[in-house]
């Protein structure tokens, strides 16, 4: 962790304490209803040039934030999973199918999450999640795309990850995918906005230290879709990154672009090794 | 009356003989530092007290701690603490590290608060929309001379 553990240990802990709203735990480990286990803490995987040690986003925030995750009942981001599976057995659409008539149970779907974004051969394209998910309804289903980062989209990821909790991401950067990685990779070490500030500038060289009260992760997405506090709903990966590029008084790419894809695939790509987490709880 | 019209007069030739220098000419010299004061006036140490502070202006405690300001909540450690900046750093510059810090520090994390071009995809604001016209520096030529002012009352 760099620049936390070194200067972490004494000055920035003590400063921490004397300038932070609450203290985080980041030597806690992640166990979910007393047994889902959940890889917070990795080595980062090798294409990674500047970072030894990956982290879930979960390691840097509150005890109490932490604690909500570690239960099903108190996790706000469950009751959404709820209202997905309820979905998943609708029938939608001028097929007359639900996601159920050809998948079956949600647990059949264990392991997907993890690769997401992946290379679709038929589509030549690179999907993310939600662009799979938009795939079956219109080409499948004959029913009509959710909105990218909509309500009913984000309860379908929910329901996705949460059955593919504990197994690691692990997302292919080689082969088809690899240009849209590249591009992605640059946007991801680009300064944008008037604070000309780069994802790495923050979420690289800054994680563990603090931004006024905001305690810097590594920015990685294996935990999504996240329930903020803040917000009180499901947070989708791109919203979040249009967020933190308006935050450097930038102009944002739009949801669902061929940049955020891109970039998405890419950050993916940094957590590979971390358990898939969603939905978390995060502030 | 005759009063009015000199001291008039004065201020006239006042503000002409100190122009304000615009964000595109600012002259530093080799090592980042900028001597003149960018609005021709002094600054004010208590009114860049509060632009330290602001969210929406300064904000430097985001990233720097400071003793002397302990009062307003949540100082951040993105930068080095500036207690005592005013003993090891002179005017000008300090002065160069606000403007445009990357003249100092290569690659610096900490933004340039009097700089209008150069940008990759500036927005309006914080509205995530492309900026419309030409961008306003985050600082004024009048609030880097306040905040300048605050920083060397921070002595050892
Ligand atoms: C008519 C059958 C059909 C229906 C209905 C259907 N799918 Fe699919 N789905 C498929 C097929 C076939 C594939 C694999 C082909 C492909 O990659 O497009 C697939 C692939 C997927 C994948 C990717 C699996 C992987 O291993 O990468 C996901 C996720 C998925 N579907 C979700 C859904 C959801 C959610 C719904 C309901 C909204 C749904 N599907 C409805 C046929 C269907
Ligand atoms: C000015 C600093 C800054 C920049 C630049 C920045 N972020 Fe963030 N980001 C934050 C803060 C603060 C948070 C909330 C605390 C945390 O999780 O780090 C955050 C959160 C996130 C999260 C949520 C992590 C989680 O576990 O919930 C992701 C993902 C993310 N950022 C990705 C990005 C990407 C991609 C970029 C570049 C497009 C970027 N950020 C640029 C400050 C920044
Ligand atoms: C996004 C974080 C950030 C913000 C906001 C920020 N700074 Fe900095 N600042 C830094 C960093 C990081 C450094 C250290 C330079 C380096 O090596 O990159 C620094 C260095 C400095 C220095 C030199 C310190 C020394 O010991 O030589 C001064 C003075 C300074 N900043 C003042 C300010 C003032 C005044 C503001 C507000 C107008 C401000 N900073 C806002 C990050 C920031």
């Amino acid at each position: 962790m760099k620049k936390m553990l070194l200067t972490g240990s004494a000055v920035g802990i003590a400063l921490a304490m004397m300038t932070a709203p609450v203290f985080a735990d980041e030597d806690a480990d992640l166990l979910i209803n007393g047994e889902i286990e959940i890889t917070v803490r990795t080595d980062a995987p090798p294409h990674m040039e500047n970072v030894d040690t990956i982290y879930s986003g979960w390691v840097f925030r509150s005890t109490e934030t932490q604690a909500l995750e570690m239960d099903d009942f108190e996790n706000p981001g469950m009751i959404f999973v709820d209202d997905a599976i309820e979905a998943w057995e609708t029938v939608e659409g001028t097929e007359g199918k639900s996601c159920a008539d050809c998948h079956g149970d949600p647990d059949g779907m264990a392991g997907v999450r993890a690769t997401y974004p992946k290379w679709n051969e038929d589509a030549e394209e690179v999907r993310t999640i939600a662009m799979q998910v938009n795939g079956c309804r219109t080409e499948q289903m004959g029913a009509e795309a959710w909105k990218y980062d909509g309500g009913d989209m984000l309860n379908m990821e929910a329901l996705l990850a949460s059955v593919s909790r504990g197994i690691p991401v692990n997302v292919a950067i080689d082969g088809p995918a690899q240009s849209m990685w590249e591009k992605g990779k640059e946007i991801y070490y680009t300064r944008f906005g008037q604070l000309d500030l780069s994802c790495a500038n923050c979420h690289e060289d800054n994680y563990g230290n603090y931004i006024r009260a905001d305690h810097l992760s590594q920015g990685q997405i294996n935990a999504f879709p996240t329930y903020r506090l803040k917000n009180a709903q499901l947070n989708g990966v791109q919203s979040r990154f249009k967020g933190c590029i308006r935050d450097t008084r930038g102009e944002t790419f739009a949801v669902g672009s061929e940049e955020f894809i891109a970039l998405e695939l890419y950050v993916a790509s940094r957590g590979n090794g971390l358990s898939v987490e969603g939905p978390s709880v995060r502030n | 009356m005759k009063r009015i019209m000199t001291l008039a007069c004065i201020a006239t030739m006042a503000s002409a003989a100190f122009a304000e220098t615009a964000p595109d000419d600012v002259a530093f010299t080799q090592y980042g530092e900028l001597e003149q004061s960018l609005s021709g006036q002094p600054g004010d140490p208590e009114a860049g007290k509060a632009i330290m502070v602001a969210r929406g202006k300064g904000n430097c405690i985001a990233c720097h701690q400071v003793t002397a300001l302990e009062e307003f909540p949540f100082h951040g450690n993105v930068g080095p603490s500036l207690d005592g900046i005013g003993s090891r750093r002179s005017a000008a510059e300090l002065r160069g590290i606000i403007v445009n810090a990357k003249m100092t520090f290569e690659g610096t994390i900490m933004p340039a608060f009097y700089r209008v071009s150069d940008f990759t995809r500036p927005g309006d604001a914080f509205t995530g929309k492309a900026a419309d016209g030409p961008l306003s520096p985050l600082l004024t030529a009048q609030e880097i001379e306040d905040v300048v002012a605050y920083l060397q009352t921070l002595q050892d």
